[in-house]
């Protein structure tokens, strides 16, 4: 079959489509979800995190926190649950400029067990959301903040 | 120098991984103290965990982490010699990663 140079150039960009393709699919996987951290509200975030979805006030969640921050930029947090089959966990600061501090997904081979450290730009309540078998659960805490971490 | 230090410790009833990041994780909302300029945003966006290649977890953060992060886990059953490999990307593009094995 004799090959044109029409022919060639369109199998070269259906190639080149099908390469880009490919390339995004694998970025997409573990792509950061530019949207959750937008600067907006906590009540849009949660909106726009869980539509439509309840989520239960539970003390199944323990949360480690410090009762005064007096460094806002570092404030160490752990979380450990009872809940079972725990596979996502959300961590929110309800008056940061953004709200998503970070979103851990859990493998069954850990423990339902996070500890990190974030910023806190005030005073204000610390939110942590679990989902586990596709139940939402959720606990605060407050933490007074001396001194706000958030610049600006 | 890698940016990423990992610990391990072998406990009864878990493993505990502990990981510290070098980063700045600005914000993009501090201003220089000398120019009074805008420091242009700079965070981790994704942290990976992987024990022997299975991912444990998958963090995807904001500039809402402090600076330096700081995570760590429980993995419920790990043996000496498994393989901890910790990496991380950012805003802009910069990425590392790092293996420990647990003693």
């Amino acid at each position: 079959m004799p090959t044109t140079r029409r022919d060639f150039i369109g199998k070269m960009l259906t190639l080149a489509g099908y390469t880009m393709a490919l390339a995004f699919s694998k970025t997409g996987l573990a792509s950061w979800a530019a949207a959750d951290f937008s600067r907006q509200t906590f009540a849009s975030t949660l909106k726009q995190l869980f539509p439509g979805q309840a989520l239960k006030e539970t003390n199944k969640i323990h949360l480690k926190l410090p009762r005064i921050a007096e460094n806002g930029s570092v404030v160490p947090i752990t979380i450990t649950s009872s809940i079972e089959n725990v596979d996502t966990v959300y961590i929110f600061s309800e008056k940061n400029p953004v709200p998503l501090i970070a979103k851990f997904s859990l493998n069954p081979e850990l423990d339902a067990f996070i500890g990190a450290r974030f910023k806190m730009q005030e005073t204000c309540d610390v939110i942590v959301v679990i989902r586990a078998d596709n139940q939402y659960y959720q606990t605060r805490q407050k933490v007074k903040v001396t001194l706000g971490g958030c610049g600006g | 120098m890698s940016t990423i230090k990992i610990r391990s410790k072998r406990l009864a009833d878990y493993t505990l991984v502990r990981t510290l990041i070098a980063h700045p994780m600005e914000t993009g909302k501090r201003k220089d103290d000398d120019t009074g300029e805008l420091i242009p945003a700079h965070f981790i966006q994704t942290v990976s965990f992987k024990h022997n290649d299975q991912l444990m977890s998958q963090c995807q953060m904001g500039p809402g982490i402090a600076k330096n992060p700081f995570f760590s886990y429980h993995i419920k059953s790990a043996q000496a010699g498994d393989i901890i490999r910790i990496s991380w990307q950012d805003n802009l593009g910069y990425s590392d990663t790092a293996e420990h094995i647990i003693r």
